[in-house]
């Protein structure tokens, strides 16, 4: 069971809040409602994708106070806690990257297939393109295609041909590449990253306790930001770190934990 | 900081340039897409949504309009639509707009997509929502299937609109072919009509005869060359107009020159 404590909670959380969300269209409930691009926290509090009202911002459309101040309190709640956590314990697409990844090992196309070159910076240059796209356009051009929405809204309001963006992406995923959408591709993730940055929640590695096993490497969606494991003894501090929990899940040494990151800097090669 | 090879350099710069190129091949993909669907104008919004153009630009797709109305009028478009993903629209022969007093849709608004202040009277200078004053559209006869033009009995249209006599008036006039019949006539006001869609989902025809049209469709726009001399009230609309000079060949000269020279006589 330890082994899957923090997939458990990611799973409930998710499923609670699409629960809520979904409450909130079809029985009224005043919990939450709107979608994941803006909500309404008992009635009053608003809560706004930043990335989103990023979008909407560079149309120049006049921004209503709700959506800003909504995009403030979000951003405040990953920039200062969470990291990118909306990626692994918010975003309903992680449960279709998550299986599609789990069935690529588990079928281990990963060992047989020839890598598919994309770059991990890929997702920022969408991100970019997508800001100036939507200046040009005069409309929040992600959000005309996000399946992360489309999904979303999918699940709360009718799903029409929605369906088939979700299929895409578990495809791309299985068949195309590991953790292609979330971890290259997707602009949102890009976004979390970057307001993530400075969080205080992160992933913490005991070198000493460390025996290379890499099971944490196994299962994380960005492997990069596990470079530390059995060299030093330091913080996950890279921006697109989702603070999943999978790597604390697996750890069978209590290698990986989740730590409060210490703002005093610490010297680099501890040994 | 570290020294950097020539070659290391150049790999930078070519990764850039890498970057860029495939960013403009997705930006023409991209638009072209987001050209074609922000290209649906025949979609009624819901009150007090902005002009077209302005309403995609603010509405962030979050739906809280949608779970206001307590109808179900309002619908998110889904994709397969051909609609603007994600944004709320009715179709009124399915299910118009109700009109509610309170009009829960517009203030849940976190946007500004749906402005209120264009859906409220000033009553002692308080602004009061008053959804007699949306524009969500504008009913337009085809006569050549209104069975009341016909001559058939039928005032279906007339009795639905919530704005009985204001927006849908009946114009008599004899029926020549019976000689003791009257035609009944629907007529529209444009000034009044607030797009509501009742009088389309009432319509008896098989496709309503009556049906709503975004207003920036259906109407046409006089401009500044005329007025109604007779009407003190429209003069008015002329007070901030530019004057407009074209010069074509001939107004070059005064005009009387310019009838003199004719033909080089």
């Amino acid at each position: 069971m330890k082994n899957y404590r923090y997939l458990l909670l990611r799973r409930l959380t998710q499923i609670t809040l699409l629960v809520l969300y979904v409450g909130g269209n079809v029985w009224g409930w005043k919990v939450l409602q709107g979608n994941l691009s803006s909500s309404s926290v008992l009635g009053s509090v608003p809560l706004s994708d930043p990335y989103a009202v990023m979008q909407i911002a560079v149309t120049g459309a006049s921004l209503g106070m709700d959506i800003l101040l909504g995009a403030l309190i979000v951003t405040l709640f990953y920039g200062v806690i969470g990291g990118r956590a909306f990626c692994s314990w918010v975003c309903p697409i992680n449960m279709i990257t998550d299986s599609a990844a789990w069935l690529r090992r588990t079928l281990k196309f990963s060992e047989v297939q020839k890598r598919f070159y994309m770059s991990r910076s890929l997702r920022y240059w969408i991100l970019g393109l997508s800001l100036i796209l939507s200046a040009v356009m005069g409309v929040a051009v992600f959000e005309l295609i996000s399946p992360i929405s489309m999904a979303h809204r999918g699940l709360i309001f009718g799903m029409g041909m929605g369906g088939g963006a979700l299929a895409v992406i578990f495809l791309f995923d299985l068949l195309v590449h590991e953790n292609g959408w979330c971890g290259y591709v997707c602009p949102l993730g890009a976004t979390h990253s970057i307001l993530g940055k400075f969080s205080l929640i992160r992933v913490r590695h005991d070198a000493d306790k460390c025996t290379d096993c890499r099971s944490c490497i196994t299962v994380c969606p960005e492997k990069e930001v596990l470079h530390m494991i059995n060299r030093s003894s330091e913080s996950v501090l890279m921006g697109e770190c989702t603070n999943c929990g999978r790597c604390v899940d697996v750890c069978q040494e209590d290698a990986l934990g989740f730590s409060i990151r210490s703002l005093i800097k610490q010297p680099k090669d501890k040994e | 900081m570290k020294t950097e090879t020539p070659n290391e350099r150049r790999r930078f710069l070519l990764s850039i340039a890498r970057g860029i190129g495939l960013s403009a091949m997705g930006a023409l993909v991209w638009s072209a897409y987001v050209g074609e669907v922000k290209a649906a104008p025949l979609v009624l919004r819901p009150p007090g949504a902005l002009d077209e153009a302005e309403f995609i630009k603010n509405c962030i797709k979050c739906g809280l309009c949608v779970e206001a109305c307590p109808y179900d009028t309002l619908i998110l478009a889904r994709p397969g639509d051909n609609l603007p993903i994600g944004t709320p629209y009715f179709t009124p022969r399915s299910v118009p707009c109700y009109m509610c007093t309170d009009i829960p849709c517009v203030p849940v608004c976190p946007s500004g997509a749906l402005n209120e202040l264009s859906v409220s009277s000033y009553v002692k200078n308080k602004a009061v929502l008053d959804i007699n004053k949306s524009r969500m559209g504008l009913a337009v006869v085809d006569e050549s299937s209104c069975i009341a033009v016909w001559g058939i009995q039928c005032d279906a249209c007339y009795r639905a609109c919530p704005l009985l006599g204001e927006a849908i008036t009946i114009e008599h006039s004899k029926n020549d072919r019976t000689g003791k019949h009257a035609f009944l006539k629907p007529v529209v006001h444009a000034d009044q009509c607030t797009g509501c869609g009742l009088c389309e989902h009432a319509c008896v025809t098989e496709i309503a005869a009556i049906h709503i049209l975004p207003r920036a469709l259906a109407m046409g726009k006089v401009g500044d060359h005329y007025i109604k001399g007779w009407d003190k009230g429209d003069e008015k609309r002329l007070e901030g107009a530019s004057i407009e000079v074209t010069k074509t060949k001939i107004s070059e000269k005064s005009a009387l020159d310019s009838l003199n020279d004719e033909g080089g006589l």
